[in-house]
This record gives structure tokens, sequence and C-alpha cells, in this order.
């Protein structure tokens, strides 16, 4: 109560909140003060200037700066006195004088807050007849913006981005007064992963982002409100499209999960959906060919394929991989199809690359729960390669110094030079890592200061699950009243585990299934937007698997590489051409908007799914994809609060229950072998550019993933070759590939570390989903 | 090589080492780049971000807003003419002038021989003395067309070269903390109070 | 009359008490010797015999105002600083560059260990171990001077740990500007220490008593007035304020230079001495040069509203220049004869501080420019009568409201006292207007004459196509 501050604004009385800045109180009132540098997620700079207004606070009227100043009590608020007036005009005036009013070619002409504000604020004329300022325009500043020095009105809103949000400060002003300006330094350009926010928040077209440059007028634009599925942190956004054509992706300040930013991966992936390479139509094996085919022929196809291999062997010879690239309700239809239509408990939706599904039925802790928690246990892959706004969210909470991360990785991560302890690791030797941290007095004094969040996740692919869920429960037994926020990676993969992609009692998970179709008692292999030899992490097992299954059909929206081997390809519609509700790593329903016409005959998955039910004799019921959303909030654990009309009624959705169906994930047995003194133990981990679907298939995105190679210290370099850039020969005991050396002190010496799915030699080859650890000897070729 | 060289290096962690935080070294160690090289490189940037823990863009941002630095190669004599209010009223337009036409060259300018570069400068702290002007920030009082007729054959011939360094050294003397005296750096996450200074009395 | 060779443009003349100049007559006196032999370290001695509470009472009692423009307290700046909350710092402000002044130059260069002795003074009060003693970059000599100082008074125990045996340390760090005017300003200056591009932060938050270096308390003070403090402990408040007035005691050093018959650096009596004393003064400048007569003069730095020969009687007294229409500021007097050219005079001031905005702000970094291309075509003859209005209204949208103004009789004003409204961080935008508009009110005269035979407003050619 003694939060409440009385206040007028032009008069009216209003009660603002105590500590609350005068621009926000106004706006609360009713009255938007024009403003150019403050923005609400940044810290106020008070640069611009366009936002000064009058206060008294009984020593008559002064010029306050309203971004920076807090309400006092029995504040008078002016924002429409004469002073005012002539302040924010002659502002505007200044910041016109030397902005070029290229409007009509401009990107930013119709959604330009110096445009807009010079309307509703300005002088409306312009009295400055000297030369203009002039900088060479536009320069790259990085592969996907462009900066325009002579529209820049040095608001401050790009640079402090850089370096307050995302941490990259490789944009800065540079020189002095007049001829301020934005650069990066020569050779370093702002190669951050969160560039494209700077695009969004520049409130005059200085920069602009390659993917949407002269694409577009922002009039012509048609916008839904929609989830990012690039990640499992689901960032809100609108998708924005002219003519039955995305164009661009623009951040929506959704207070549980993004605030507005995303990551460059999430924006500019939708070039994808637009890709010339997306299967138009469904396609029918006819001897080494696929080729097109009507849908009626196609599901007639696969419906006979799945009655062939029930006849032949029983549902038990029949698997279901994937779902995670999906909405909630094509993993829905789609479990219901595998477990209650065909009857096969051989259903998942993880492909080999993250720890068990029991994760899911642990106490879980939400994005904000993580960012306002006294200390934050990272056990888990490098968040910043792998859910990059989760890590802005936590490096923010670390750099406002609420909360204390604790990071347990085999390798220094981003999040590293924000950790108050790091701990690197040996694969397999988790739990020692575990037992070291919690011996330390200081450690276990900060894990009882106040609320712990464990994020947990895979962090090494060429290593076994089970030593990281026995750190992960060693960690949760000492300290109580932890909860874990789990760092599942896959676009929709909670939501597809959580509705029921996952396997029945006694079914086989992708690795039992991949093995068993190696060795020939898989009859049929149905891959629902999923492609085993790019992503699961034994590249040898899925080549076998893939060999080995008798007949696979594939659902997808481009011709993976283990698409290209199904005998029936399902054309599947993709994001942005399908409506639904979308679930992310909390647990949180959203919505996902259709905003374009599907490319080709493309169908959604659950239609697909719904389709090849009434093939193979059952109705699934469904004629709407609200129909589905429904049945969800009725049959699924934890989902009864996400109805159609409460994930529609707000922005932010609906946060599921941690659903009892899910066994909570327990202690296993872990035996790590001998290790000899000459080998390394690898790692291997992704990166946010990699060869995935979305982003090889976005024109901006492709070049940027870095390509394989084994990174090692560069002590350890030194003592396997001569030189960075060396070829060496990395060999397990059955494989081995050559690639190229590449000295990186952040691997842990005694590892090699190689990102996974990358152009060039495939690390997959050397990776055992079998084995413990992976060691490998690395020689010079 | 343009970074710091090794001895400026360890001059480097030792000027950085007096400050609470390594940053705050930026502006000392971009002098001692400039008094290696004559002027700042992009290579002494990028070294002096290593060194500091900033990005190359940063210590870029905080050298291109002094004048001091200079990013392409300058004369051995940086001459500066005052022309701020007192040095105007009392001629140093003329004096300008006049240096153009002995220098041959225009404000910014470099001559051939590399020796001079000209520049129009502000207010040098010396406005009794005007009209003002510095060779290599040495100050050089009430210049006349003769003085400076003078100055410049002197600087030529060499004669000046005990009292003005060549373009880059600022102070020959620099400040030396015996290790045995000296406090160290003050951290802003201390909050201890000085020993000297007595607690508040508790009323 | 007394000048020195070793000191150039201090003026020695008249029987004036002298209280940071004391030494200059001596051509050693940046030496330690020398500072021994003239009472040398006495004052730190002194305060290391009374609590750093005493200390700080006398500082407070004496009321030694800032000498770096704003005149404010020294003594009430430190009791701003939040009790208990450790670490503070102070940081000497040594980047003086105000137009028109110099006298911290000349401090430094001939008296550093006084200003030495100053900073261990109020370290020791305010309880803060660690100084930054930030010069100005151009001021190659007065770093040498000061270091050469500082590492005499390392060896002889008067800095770092354990002073004169005392549980009392310090460290005083020499730091270095690299060029920028604007660092002068507290905020701008601890920025720049801290690495940064020099621009002022905002006020409020960031008082630097309460968030300064490294966000933590911070003591912003001038060389001048530091340099006060050794005599201040050495004499005792009742001689302080025996000099000078009340409200302004003890003495400043004011620069005047110009069209004046003897320019020079002089150390004056504060709040007695006026204008006319400094101008016309045997003492001090002895009239105008050539015999010409005054037109007008900047009183106190090239930021300040100008006066005209109507305020020559006003003296050194803030709150009386401040009611006349202009401030004391940094002590800097530039005097224009009547062969001064007004329009350029205006634009040679107006050019600097357009070239040392630090571009943060948009009515400083485009208002200063702009005013100064307007009047640069003014100047050259290019202007238009149109191009007049206009610099005021662009001064306007830097100092919404009425702009302080010196009377004048002879044209029917009034004063407007000082201070102004500003829409900018700091006082550089305005700074730029202050010579604009000190012109255009009292020698309008002189711009419409350079603009008369243009036309009324610029026509812009306009070829009709159909």
């Amino acid at each position: 109560m003694s939060d409440e501050i009385n206040v007028t604004v032009n008069g009216v009385p209003h009660v603002a909140r105590k500590g609350q800045l005068v621009i926000e109180a106004a706006a609360d009132a009713g009255e938007y003060i024009p403003r150019f540098c403050y923005h609400e997620r940044m810290s106020s700079v008070g640069k611009c200037r366009m936002c000064l207004v009058e206060c008294d606070t009984g020593r008559g009227p002064a010029v306050t700066v309203s971004c920076m100043a807090t309400v006092a009590p029995d504040m008078k608020i002016d924002t429409q006195s004469p002073t005012v007036k002539r302040m924010q005009e002659g502002v505007l005036e200044l910041l016109l004088a030397n902005h070029p009013l290229d409007c009509p070619v401009c990107d930013k002409g119709g959604e330009c807050p110096l445009q807009d504000q010079a309307f509703s604020h300005g002088p409306g004329e312009s009295r400055f007849v000297e030369e203009k300022r002039h900088f060479e325009k536009p320069i790259p500043i990085s592969d996907l913006v462009f900066l325009d020095r002579e529209r820049c009105i040095l608001c401050d809103r790009c640079t402090r981005f850089a370096d307050e949000v995302a941490g990259d400060p490789l944009i800065h002003f540079t020189s002095r007064g007049n001829s301020t300006h934005i650069a990066t330094f020569p050779d370093e350009p702002f190669a951050s992963y969160f560039s494209g926010n700077t695009v969004q928040i520049c409130p005059v077209g200085a920069l602009t982002a390659k993917p949407y440059r002269f694409k577009a007028r922002p009039w012509d634009l048609q916008q839904e409100e929609s989830t990012c599925t690039t990640c499992s942190v689901g960032c809100r956004v609108v998708v924005q499209s002219s003519r039955d054509e995305v164009l661009r992706y623009m951040g929506v300040d959704s207070e549980p999960v993004n605030h507005g930013w995303l990551c460059d991966r999430g924006r500019f992936s939708f070039e994808a959906t637009k890709s010339a390479e997306r299967v138009l139509q469904p396609l029918v094996r006819e001897g080494d060919a696929l080729a097109p085919a009507a849908w009626n022929v196609a599901l007639a196809e696969a419906a006979r394929l799945i009655g062939e291999a029930k006849a032949a062997a029983g549902a038990g010879s029949i698997a279901v991989l994937g779902g995670a690239r999906g909405t909630n309700e094509d993993a829905f239809a789609w479990a219901r199809l595998a477990h209650e239509v065909i009857g096969t408990t051989n259903v998942y939706a993880q492909m080999g690359d993250g720890l068990p599904v029991g994760l899911l039925g642990l106490d879980r802790a939400t994005i904000d729960d993580a960012a306002n928690a006294a200390t934050v246990v990272l056990l888990s892959p490098d968040i910043k390669e792998e859910l990059p706004v989760l890590y802005l969210r936590l490096r923010a909470a670390a750099e406002q110094r609420r909360t204390k991360i604790i990071e347990l990785t085999p390798k220094r991560t981003g999040m590293t030079p924000y950790a108050w302890r790091h701990v690197g690791y040996q694969p397999g030797t988790q739990v020692a890592a575990v037992d070291g941290l919690l011996a330390d007095a200081d450690v276990a004094a900060q894990l009882a200061t106040g609320p712990v969040v464990v994020v947990a996740g895979r962090a090494n692919l060429a290593e076994s699950t089970a030593t990281t869920v026995q750190a992960l429960r060693r960690l949760l037994d000492a300290v109580p009243g932890a909860t874990v926020l789990p760092a599942f990676r896959r676009g929709n993969v909670v939501g597809a585990l959580q509705v029921g992609m996952r396997p029945g009692k006694g079914g086989l998970d992708t690795r039992g299934t991949l093995q068993a179709a190696a060795d020939g008692k898989i009859e049929c292999l149905v891959l629902v937007g999923s492609d085993p030899l790019a992503d699961f992490p034994d590249h040898s097992l899925a080549t076998r698997a893939l060999a080995g299954a008798r007949r696979i059909i594939a659902v997808d929206t481009f011709l993976s590489a283990s698409a290209a081997k199904a005998d029936v390809v399902l054309a599947a519609s993709a994001f942005a051409e399908k409506a639904g509700t979308h679930t992310n790593l909390e647990g949180r329903v959203t919505s996902l908007a259709r905003k374009v016409t599907p490319a080709g005959v493309n169908r959604a998955d659950w239609m697909i799914a719904a389709e090849l039910a009434l093939e193979l004799g059952s109705d699934l019921g469904y004629g709407t994809v609200e129909d589905i959303t429904a049945d969800i909030a009725a049959k699924v654990d934890g989902y009864a609060a996400a109805t159609p009309a409460a994930i529609a009624a707000d922005s932010d959705g609906v946060l599921t229950a941690v659903p009892g169906a899910i066994d909570p994930m327990n202690h296993v047995e872990a035996v790590i072998g001998e290790r000899n003194a000459y080998d390394f133990r690898l790692v291997v981990s992704r990166v946010l550019y990699d060869q995935a679907e979305g982003t090889a298939h976005s024109p901006s995105l492709a070049h940027l993933a870095r390509g394989s190679a084994v990174h090692l210290h560069p002590l350890d370099l030194d003592r396997v070759t001569s030189t960075a850039g060396a070829r060496v020969k990395v060999s397990t005991a059955s494989a081995s590939v050559v690639f190229t050396a590449v000295a990186d002190d952040s691997v842990l010496r005694g590892t090699a570390w190689v990102p996974f799915n990358q152009p060039g030699p495939n690390v997959g080859e050397l990776i055992d989903c079998f084995a413990a650890v992976t060691d490998v000897r690395i020689e010079n070729v | 090589m343009s970074r710091l060289n090794e001895a400026n290096t360890i001059l480097a962690k030792e000027i950085i080492a007096r400050y609470p935080k390594a940053r705050s070294a930026t502006i000392p160690l971009l002098h001692l780049s400039q008094q290696q090289n004559g002027y700042v490189t992009e290579e002494a940037m990028a070294h002096v971000a290593e060194l500091v823990g900033a990005t190359p863009a940063e210590v870029q941002g905080t050298a291109t807003f002094y004048e001091m630095f200079k990013f392409r190669p300058v004369g051995k004599y940086l001459v500066n003419i005052c022309g701020t209010m007192s040095c105007q009223l009392m001629g140093s337009e003329a004096l300008l002038h006049h240096a153009e036409e002995v220098l041959g060259v225009k404000p910014g300018g470099t001559t051939a021989d590399g020796m001079f570069t000209l520049e129009h400068a502000e207010c040098q702290a010396a406005c009794t003395e005007a009209p003002n002007m510095q060779v290599n920030y040495r100050h050089c009082h009430r210049m006349t067309n003769e003085a400076f007729d003078q100055l410049i054959a002197d600087l030529r011939e060499g004669k000046r070269d005990a009292d003005i360094p060549a373009h880059g050294t600022l102070a020959r003397i620099r400040q030396q903390i015996p290790a045995e005296k000296a406090v160290g750096p003050v951290s802003p996450d201390d909050p201890a109070r000085p020993v000297w200074t007595p607690a508040p009395e508790v009323k | 009359m007394a000048t020195y060779p070793w000191a150039a443009g201090y003026v020695d003349d008249g029987d004036r008490p002298k209280i940071v100049t004391a030494r200059f007559e001596h051509e050693d006196s940046y030496t330690i010797t020398r500072y021994h032999a003239t009472e040398g370290y006495a004052g730190l001695k002194a305060a290391l015999t009374r609590t750093p509470g005493e200390v700080h009472d006398e500082v407070r009692g004496a009321t030694v105002l800032g000498r770096g423009g704003a005149g404010f307290p020294a003594g009430t700046k430190w009791g701003l600083m939040p009790p208990e909350k450790y670490p503070r710092y102070l940081v000497v402000n040594g980047d003086e560059s105000e137009p028109g002044t110099y006298k911290d130059r000349l401090l430094m260069e001939r008296d550093p260990h006084q200003l030495i002795e100053g900073c261990l003074i109020a370290a020791y009060a305010a309880g803060l171990s660690q100084v930054f003693l930030y010069i100005r970059g151009e001021m190659p000599l007065a770093h040498e001077r000061v270091a050469t100082a500082l590492n005499e008074a390392y060896a002889a125990g008067y800095v770092g740990k354990n002073i004169l045996g005392t549980d009392f340390s310090v460290d005083i760090i020499l730091h270095w500007g690299a060029g920028a005017y604007v660092v002068g300003e507290e905020t701008a200056l601890i920025e720049s220490l801290e690495g940064k591009r020099g621009e002022p932060r905002l006020k409020p938050p960031y008082f630097p008593a309460a968030i300064g270096l490294y966000g933590q308390p911070t003591i912003v003070n001038n060389v001048e007035t530091l340099s006060n403090l050794p005599w201040l402990l050495r004499n005792g408040v009742a001689a302080y304020t025996a000099i000078g007035t009340e409200t302004s005691p003890g003495t400043r050093m004011v620069a005047v230079s110009g069209h004046v018959a003897r320019p020079g650096v002089f150390e004056i009596v504060n709040g007695t001495t006026t204008f006319r004393d400094l101008l016309f003064g045997d003492e001090f400048c002895q009239g105008i040069r050539d015999g010409n007569s005054l037109k007008a003069f900047v009183p106190g730095g090239g930021s300040a509203p100008w006066f005209t020969p109507e305020q020559l009687d006003v003296p050194f007294e803030g709150r009386v220049a401040g009611a006349a229409g202009s401030m004391l500021g940094s002590g800097a007097v530039m005097v224009m004869d009547d062969t001064t050219d007004i329009p350029t005079a205006a634009l040679t001031l107006t050019r600097f501080y357009a070239h040392e905005s630090c571009g943060q702000c948009t009515p400083c970094r485009e208002g200063g420019t702009w005013l100064m291309r307007v009047l640069e075509r003014v100047v050259e003859g290019q202007g238009t009568r149109a191009d007049l209005d206009q610099l005021l209204e662009i001064g306007e949208s830097i100092c919404p409201g009425k702009f302080p103004h010196a009377a004048n009789s002879a044209l029917g004003l009034e004063a407007t006292p000082f201070p102004y409204k500003m829409t900018t961080i700091c006082f550089v935008g305005p700074s730029a207007y202050a010579p604009v508009h000190s012109a255009l009110t009292h020698f309008r005269d002189e711009f419409e004459a350079r603009v008369a035979d243009t036309p009324a407003r610029r026509q812009i050619p306009v070829t009709a196509v159909h």
C-alpha cells in the first residue's frame, strides 16, 4: 500500500507505483510520451531527449527526462505544456536536420517511429537548409544486418542491446559529436546470435535485415501472432506475410518467455518455409525413384505398407519416430494413430540426443523461476547454442545480480563468463563433479540461500545419458526443493512427449527401434518429421537401421536424407502453414498461427494422421485443429487448463501441470571403462547454426554453419600436431574420420570437441550410442 | 608489428594493475601504443582490448572519442595552432595562414618529408599568452611569424630534441609506485571502512 | 611588477594575500626541497593530528568553494556521500579546458606537491584510499611535474601505505586524458576514467557523491580547490574566512586574456574584487590595449553569457554575477575591445562547443553544429535576415524559455538572471548557444549589417515542369 504514489498527469489525479518512471506512469494514465531511445527492456539512457516533460514537485515546473526520473509524491506531471511542446518540436526538428528524407525507399517507412512522431509531435516544417551529414550507405555490419549511418539517430538502442542484453558489444559509438556513428571494429563484424533484434528495435530505418530488405511495404503486411518452434523455448512472434508469402518474424514481448527478443536462427529460418526445395506433393517409390502421387494413392499405399507389416510380424514390428517438429495436435493425432490404431508401443519423439523422458516427470521450473532463482545450476548443454533466448534470460539474471549461476559442463560455454562457479568435467565424471561441488562450503551456503533451479540436458552426444542422470539425481537429493527446467532442444519435443509420442508399455525408444531395424526386426518404420540419418548421434546405427527397416514411411516438409530412403513420402505443411498449439520446455502451451497457404498440396501432420487412420479403418474423430486441442485438454494429463479458449485468450499461453503419467527419472547405474592415457575423450554437441532443415534451407543462415572440425585445447593440439588448421585422423576402435584441427581454449585438456551435424566429415561415424563414453585417438595425417 | 612490444606489454600490465578495473587503463594504454608507433594502429587497439578485457569495438569507440589519438601516421611534430577565443582575438588566424604557407599544407595535412602535421586546435590553456600553439603538446607562447619560422627551423635541425620528443610521447617521466609502499587498487566490491576512519557513534 | 619567466602568464603584483600561488616566485617551486622549505606537508601533519570528521568540519567551516565552474562548496560536496558506504574514491579534475581558463595547469606545473597534499587531506577526511589524479592530455609538462612530485612523495612516505607512520594509507594514481573538453564535466570525467567515451551521465541519478566511479560514492574536486586545503589546514578557518566575503571566502585564480594591456593569471581576493578592478586596476590588467575602449567581456569562461561595460562593477561573487545575467564559472575573463568583430568572436566560441559536443544527446549534437553553420554563413556574408531569427530558434530548442543576459540600458534591456532551462544532458549544448545569444542580444546591429545585402529570405529556384 505504501507502494502507491499520488501524482497528477496533466491535471488528472493518478496513482503511480513507487519507483515507476514518469514515462510509464504517464502511459498508465493514458498519456503517451513520445520517445526514441527509451526501451522498456533496457536501461534508460536519456539520450534522445524526446521524452522531456515538465514535472513540478513543489519548486515549480522543471524540465524532466521522463525515461529517467521516477515519480515522487504529489508530483505534477505535465506532458502538454507550451514548454513541453516546444521542446518536442525542437528535438524532432533537430533529429530530422541530418536525417535523409528517403522515406519512399526506406524499409521502415510506414512503421517508423521517427515518421510517426514527426507527424504527431513535430513542427511540421523543416528549416534546415545546410547540407546534410554524409556517410557511405548502407554498410553490412554482419552477414545479416546492414547499417545506414545517415538514417541513424544515435539513440543507443542497438548498441545498448548488444552490450546489455546480448553481451556482444561488437557495435559501438565511434568518433565524437556531430560525426558520431555506429561502427564495428574492422574485420570483426557484429556476429551476434541476436543481431536481428537490433533491426526490430531500431526506431528508424538505419538497421535493416538482409532477408527483408526491399521485400515489402509495411502497410502491405498482414500478421498473425504465433510461437517460434525453432527450439523449445517457444518465443512469441508475429508472422508477417504479403501476397501469401512469409516475409518476416518479429519478436513479441511475452513477459514469461522472451521479452520481445529472438535469436537470429529463429528470426530468419522462415525462409525455409518458402524454399524451392520443399516437398510439394506425396511421393511413392517406384523402383529406385520416388514418383509424385495423388494423396489418395499415397495414403492407400502407406496404409497398405502398415497393414502388410502388421500381418507379417505384428504391430510390434512397426515403429513411429518423431513428432517434435510439429504441433501438439500433430503429435497427439500421431500418438493416437500409433498407439490406438496401429497398436504399436514403439513410439518416440526424441532422436537419441536428449535426456530420458523421465526428466519431464520431475518438479518443473518455469523460465521465470530460473531467472529469479537465487541459484541456477546448469547441468546442460551450452544453452547459448541450443536455447538462445533462455541464455538471454539467465544471462540477464546473472548480470543483474539476482541469480548466481553454477555451471557443470564438459567444455566452456557461452554462459561461462557469467557463471559464479564453472566446473569443467571430463565426460563420465559428472557425479564426481557434483560431489566436489556439494563439498564446497561456499557452494553449499549459496544453495541454501534461496530457490534453486537445475537446468538439465544432454551436454554430450558422444556419451550415454546415464552419468548425467546420476549426477542430476545426486544434486536433487542434496538440494531439497530444487526444481528442474528440462533443456530439451527440439521445437515441440516437450509437447510431443507429453501428449503421447513416447513408448507404451514395453515399447522401444529410438535407440531400441533403430537397433531392431538394423537387426531386421522392423517391418515398417514411420518417420514423422524426423531424420535419424542427420539427427541420431550414432550415424552408423542410423544408417544400418534405415537399410534394415523393410519399409519406411516419411512425413516431411523436405526430402531429408532419411525421407529419401522412404517408400512413401507424405508431404507435410510447415511452420506458418498450419495452426495449432505448442508446448515449450517449461510446459507452456501457446498458439501457432496459420498465416500462409501450405506449399504445394501439403497437409498438416494431424490431417495426414487422421486420413491414414481412416485408411486403416479407424476414425480419430477430428474435423478441425481445435477439435484436437480440446481433446488434448480433455484427455492429456496436465493439459486440462489448455483449452482452445484459454490459449486464444492469453498471448502468454497456458502453463500445463507436470504430467503424473510420466515417471520421474530415477537413478541408473553407469560403468565408465578405464581410459588410455593417450586417448582423448570425445565431446560432441550442437552449435546454433547447423544443417537442420530450417537452417540449411534458409539462404541467409545456411552459410553460417561453421563446418565440422575437431577442437582441441591449444596445449593438446601441440601434443598431436604442429599447427592449427592441420588435418588429423580421429579414431575409435571401429571407425576413423579425418578432420581439420582447431585450437580452442574452451575445450578441456584431454577432451576433443566436435560440433554436431555440420557440413564436412560426420562425427556421428565415431559415436557408439551403446557406449558410456567415446575415447578417441588423434593422429596427425 | 604494431601490437605493444614486449617491454610495453609489461608496462601496460603494470599500469592495469593500478586500477580496480582493467578497463580504466584503456586511455593510458592507447597513449602507450601511440608512443610506440607514432599513432594508434588497429592491431594496437585489438591488443589493448585483449589486455583490458573489452571488445576491439569498445576500445575503438573510446579511442575515437579523444582527439589526441591519431589513426594514421602523422608527422614527427604535430603543430597545433590554437584558434579559440583569446587566441583568435589576438591574431591566431594570421598565424595559421602563415603556418600553412611555411609548411605548405592545410590543417590536417602532413609535410612531404613527414616532419610536420598542421592542425587547427582548440583552447590550450595559455590564453594570456596568445596567440599560442603547441608542438607535440609543448606550449609555444605569444607566437609571431618570425618566432614560428625560427621554431620550425630549430625543429628541422634537431635543436629542440631535448624538450620536444617525437609525436606520441607525452610525459617522459612516469609515475613509479614502489611495491612496498603501494596500497593497491581498491575494489568497488570491498565495503570495508578505512582503518583510520572511526566507526560512527551509535546513538 | 613581478612576472617570472618560469611561470609564463602568472602576474604577481600588488599586495594581496596568496593562498595557492605563494611559491610561484621560486623557480624550483615544484621540487620537494622547496616545498619542504616553505611549510610543505605541514597541512597534512596538522590534519593527521585531528580526526577525519574534524578535518571535514574545517573544510566545511571555511566554505571552500569549488573552483571548477559550478562554485559548490567542497565540504558540502563531501558530505553528500551516503554515510557508511565504502569504498569511496577521490577523482581530481585536472582536465582544465574551458576557453579562457588556465590556473590548474599552472598549479600542477608550479606546485604539484601542494595539490598532492590537498589530495591527501581530502582522502583522510573523506575516508578513502585511492585517488585518481586526472590530468588533461595536452599538458605533458604538468604530467611530468606531478609524476616527479608523486615519485618524491611516495619515497618520502607522504603517499602510500601508513603515511607518516600513521594508519592512514592512500594511493594517488596519475591518469591522463587524451583530448576532449567535455571530460571536464565531472560525470564525463568518471566515464573517461572507466576507460569509456567521455560522455556525461545524467544527473539524477548519477550524482557522483552517490553513484560515481565504478558505481561507488566519489568526490570529484578541481585542482585549485584541493590546492587550497594545505594552507587552510596550516592557518585555520579564521585566517581563511578573513579573506574575501562570507559567501565567497578566500582567494581565487583568474585568467584575464584578450584585449587588455597586461593579460595575466592573478590570485585575487574572492567576493570583493570587481571586474573594473581586474580590467583596469594597476596591479591587474592596467586597462584596454592600445588605449582602445572596452566593448564586451566574457566573465566566467567561454560558456558564460557576456557582460558589457555596464557590468564592470559586478564583484567576484557568484550570486551577484548570476543576478546580473551571467556566471563566474572557471575564473576566466576574455576581453573584447572596440575593434572586435562580434559575429566572428561569437562564432569562435560556438565552433568550440559544437566541436566539443560528445554527441550523445540530440539538441547539443545537432543544434550546436547547426548554430555553427548558420553563424559561419552570416560571418562570411552569406547569411539572411531569417538566419538571425533562426539562430535564436535553434537556441530555444537547446534552452527553452528565457536565456540569461545582462542588462543593456542603451537597448532598454533588463537583466535576465542565471540559470537557464535546458533540453541537453550537460552544459556543452547551452554553451554553444550562450555566445550567439549574448552577441545577438547586445550587438544585433553588427549582424544586421552583415546580412543587409542579402535577400530577406533565401529563394530556392523552382523550375516548373508540365
